[in-house]
């Protein structure tokens, strides 16, 4: 990938604790231009904490977070909530960042292919849709990095593959940095040049083939034996004897040869 | 009956102005507490402003400065409390609301002289302004609707995400203070007009019953703005009519807008 010597965002030993309570130890990482690095970690693991301090919304008790010089950053936060008071069309939300044209808005919901949601009001649109308006908000105003909070929660499977695809081509396309938190290392691995497994430290770090191989890795978020193949096996499984989605946790009551669950 | 009233007299045109011009800056920018889930803001900074009457008179001056600088005292200090981001809102509001309701409500019973107008800080008189008051009311209308103009894309922008708009590059702090501020000077001066206890109805009201009619933020500030009025001009007639307090059957003529429109078959519903 190309690496510029300056990162776009350099973050050293930072450590913090809300009261008593330790969140982050010594996290270092930097993202730099061209560069999609992915934090994946269990719940309570401190990734929004991080991405908080990243965007330079929370200050760390100790190290530092660096961005460089006069960047213009795209956030995509996890979930927003509109109060159904404030009539607000897909458009107007999207204009709210400042300098966006009617044009620019045209484009890039095209780009992440809900154009035709333009005019609803943004309370009614599905949750994945409006994770693509989010993502839209996010691109908006050419910036230099992109930092996404779970972009693809809410999205089906194929939806997915589709929003990481752009990703990849944006990136290409403008040369940006991308942070993004991620749960599910398989979906992203083809993308992303750099994993940072998070459990309040880094545990591992890498290229996604690395981390995965790492014992670190698999003692916090692997399965059991081999990753790939091994998840995608059991997926099907839940979706063949079932007909519907089910809660990973329903597997064991049903497959209790594969051991097909988490080791949580 | 209503051909006695006309030609008016001058004191129900003064009303009618006045009045007019408090809901037109009461509408907007209570569309934002509407918005932001901060309904109780008003009250707060209304409480407050009874502790800015007694604390005037304390220094012997009715200066609407005084109850300016009281409003923006106790929102500076809910902005400190929200810092800490531990306590929701809602209680923060509580706790300053009532805290300066009582600093008020002692202040005022320490001086005789305001302590017979209590009722007039209350509920306001609004068939009693006079010219200079209709100029205050001018003043502070032109400032209130213009100072929101200048902070509406960031106040909107924060009103949807913070930290988005934050990341976004906007002053998230500049523009709350003085969309604060605003407020402030708008219960000072509406204040003599719809009393402390009735400002809030008409920043919430007008609001509320616009949203059904409006398919855009701007909109719905204009609309609210003509509800407002509306309500006014019903019920300062409804009050020289039935001969009933002003000030609550302008709060009443809002609230039947409010539930007409909930009545209405338009789809504008999400």
């Amino acid at each position: 990938m190309p690496k510029n010597s300056t990162p776009l965002l350099d973050l050293v030993k930072v450590s913090i604790a809300f009261g008593k309570r330790s969140i982050l130890q010594e996290v270092s990482f930097s993202v730099g231009q061209g560069e999609i690095v992915t934090l994946i970690g269990p719940n309570g693991a401190g990734k929004s904490t991080v991405m908080k301090i990243a965007l330079g919304l929370l200050e760390p008790d100790t190290g530092s977070a660096r961005r460089a010089r006069d960047i213009a950053i795209g956030y995509m936060p996890q979930k927003i909530l509109i109060e159904d008071f404030l009539p607000l069309s897909v458009r107007d939300f999207l204009k709210l960042r400042a300098g966006t044209t009617d044009q620019d808005v045209e484009e890039i919901l095209k780009l992440v292919r809900v154009g035709h949601i333009e005019d609803s009001p943004v309370q009614s649109v599905s949750g994945g849709e409006m994770q693509r308006v989010l993502m839209a908000r996010a691109l908006l105003g050419n910036p230099d990095l992109i930092v996404l909070d779970e972009p693809v929660q809410g999205v089906d499977i194929r939806g997915q593959q589709e929003l990481y695809q752009l990703i990849e081509r944006i990136r290409d396309r403008r040369g940006c940095g991308v942070l993004m938190i991620s749960h599910d290392l398989h979906m992203v691995m083809s993308g992303t040049d750099k994993v940072i497994c998070l459990n309040r430290h880094v545990c591992c770090s890498g290229s996604p083939d690395l981390v995965q191989k790492d014992p670190e890795y698999h003692a916090l978020l692997g399965l059991p034996g081999e990753g790939l193949a091994l998840y995608t096996h059991q997926h099907n499984h839940s979706h063949d004897l079932h007909g519907n989605v089910l809660a990973d946790e329903d597997n064991t009551d049903h497959q209790p040869e594969e051991s097909c669950d988490h080791d949580h | 009956m209503i051909t006695e009233l006309f030609p008016l007299d001058e004191f129900i045109i003064n009303a009618l102005i006045a009045g007019s011009m408090v809901a037109m800056a009461a509408g907007p920018l209570g569309c934002f507490l509407v918005w932001r889930r901060m309904a109780y803001f008003g009250d707060t900074i209304s409480h407050s402003a009874l502790m800015g009457v007694g604390l005037g008179f304390a220094f012997g001056s009715q200066n609407p400065f005084f109850v300016i600088l009281a409003c923006a005292f106790v929102s500076m200090v809910l902005l400190g409390l929200q810092r800490g981001n531990k306590f929701s809102m809602d209680t923060l509001l509580g706790i300053l609301a009532h805290g300066a309701l009582s600093v008020g409500l002692i202040v005022i019973a320490l001086q005789e002289a305001v302590r017979q107008n209590m009722m007039y800080y209350l509920i306001g008189d609004i068939l009693s302004v006079d010219q200079s008051g209709i100029f205050g009311v001018a003043f502070m209308m032109i400032v209130a609707l213009g100072g929101l103009v200048l902070i509406w894309k960031p106040l909107l922008a924060i009103t949807v995400h913070e930290d988005l708009a934050r990341v976004e590059g906007v002053d998230v702090l500049k523009t709350k203070i003085i969309y604060m501020l605003l407020i402030a000077m708008l219960v000072a001066f509406a204040m003599k007009i719809i009393g402390v206890l009735l400002i809030t109805s008409l920043m919430i009201i007008p609001a509320a019953a616009a949203r059904i009619v409006s398919r855009n933020p701007v909109q719905m500030a204009l609309f609210s703005m003509l509800i407002g009025v509306a309500s006014v001009i019903m019920g300062v007639f409804a009050s020289s009519i039935w001969d009933i307090p002003t000030g609550p059957s302008v709060v009443l003529s809002a609230i039947v807008i409010f539930l007409l429109g909930r009545l209405l078959p338009i789809g504008a519903r999400t």
